[in-house]
């Protein structure tokens, strides 16, 4: 409803404001406090890892739903991907330019499984502040990422499973971190119908 | 121009930055999980307000480290550096301290442009929320840290249709250092 009465900005629903460039900024720490934060209250309200890992990923479905529909009317001029392939190369360069300022590292098909694609980064920029205690194991703040990833991947009917882990490397003191995506039975069966 | 805009603008360009939409969607995401988890929306007020006093008591640290600033000598001067340097720093944006009471002990501090409501709507349900309180709460965590016990909250709010988004600050008492040892000891 259009309101009357209101300032200038309130006069356009949520949805007829401009979008806006996406070039602003604000700084590095302030969102690495506030994803600390974040962090912090989710391990307030679970039991153990596994659960803390899950509000994670719940929380990064929603950025992920959102950064789709933004990106792909930004940027794409609302051409939706239909091909696995395509996808995933608009997760690795777009919304990784968009998000973290750089294209991801790496994206690899693999070997073993043929529904399995991994997305690596040396240093995921949400855990560039992180250090994880030796009690909580193979814990991996980058579980917010894979929910980000998972959001797009379903927004865009690719239905995934999709995790973070850790994989150390020689030569490098911190591990670099996998986003390793699952897809679906049915998203290859239809990847293999359209040939 | 007001002298301290200047410094603001030079410390922001100075530190590390990543793109606002993460930012905001992430706040949003955050902000959601509140509402969720706690059924009135006073809680999540409440639980805004102390997760913004979290971040805000290690925030100062990083903003006395970067900011290059010198101490501030009266309120007023607190005051306007949160806005020029403070929030340009850390969000980019800037904003005006306007409202001063006849003691000086309390401002409203209006802000510009605001990342965190980038996108956002209040719902029927949630009309009562104060969706940025978080802001308050880093204040206030960072002034505490300095000495100062304040009272912070907003009093406009676009998101329940103001024109703009509006603090209004107070300080309560000036606490003086304690030191954690005795000199006699």
């Amino acid at each position: 409803m259009i309101g009357v009465g209101r300032g200038s900005k309130q006069l356009l629903n949520v949805v007829d404001r401009p979008l806006g460039k996406g070039k602003n900024e604000v700084s590095l720490s302030a969102f690495a406090f506030l994803f600390s934060e974040l962090v912090q209250y989710s391990q307030t309200r679970v039991e153990n890892i596994a659960e803390l890992e899950r509000r994670l990923e719940d929380a990064g479905v929603g950025v992920g739903l959102r950064i789709l529909e933004l990106l792909c009317h930004r940027e794409k001029a609302n051409r939706r991907e239909t091909r696995l392939l395509g996808i995933l190369s608009f997760v690795h360069s777009t919304v990784w330019r968009c998000l973290f300022g750089k294209v991801a590292d790496s994206l690899e098909k693999g070997t073993e499984h043929e529904d399995e694609y991994m997305i690596s980064e040396r240093e995921l920029l949400v855990n560039r502040f992180i250090s994880v205690p030796k009690d909580m194991g193979a814990f991996n703040c980058g579980a917010f990422v894979a929910g980000i990833v998972k959001g797009i991947l379903d927004g865009a009917g690719f239905p995934a499973r999709v995790s973070a882990h850790f994989v150390s490397v020689e030569g490098q003191a911190r591990p670099r971190t996998t986003i390793l995506i699952k897809f679906a039975e049915e998203v290859l069966q239809r990847e293999a119908r359209l040939g | 121009m007001p002298p301290n805009s200047r410094p603001g603008d030079a410390v922001f360009a100075n530190v590390e930055r990543v793109n606002a939409e993460l930012f905001t969607l992430t706040y949003g995401a955050i902000v959601r999980q509140l509402l969720t988890d706690f059924e009135e929306v006073d809680e999540v007020n409440k639980q805004l307000d102390t997760m913004g006093y979290n971040i805000g008591i290690r925030l100062i640290d990083d903003f006395l480290a970067k900011a290059n600033i010198t101490r501030c000598s009266d309120f007023r001067e607190t005051a306007e550096t949160i806005v020029k340097v403070g929030f340009k720093m850390f969000l980019g944006v800037t904003g005006t301290v306007t409202n001063w009471n006849a003691e000086g002990t309390e401002c409203s501090l209006i802000l510009d442009d605001n990342p965190l409501v980038d996108f956002v709507e209040l719902p029927e349900t949630c009309q009562g929320l104060y969706y940025c309180n978080m802001l308050c709460g880093v204040i206030r965590g960072a002034l505490e840290m300095v000495s100062m016990r304040t009272e912070v909250k907003f009093v406009k709010d676009v998101l329940r249709g103001d024109e703009a988004f509006e603090i209004r600050l107070k300080l309560l008492e000036q606490v003086p250092e304690e030191y954690p040892y005795k000199d006699d000891d």
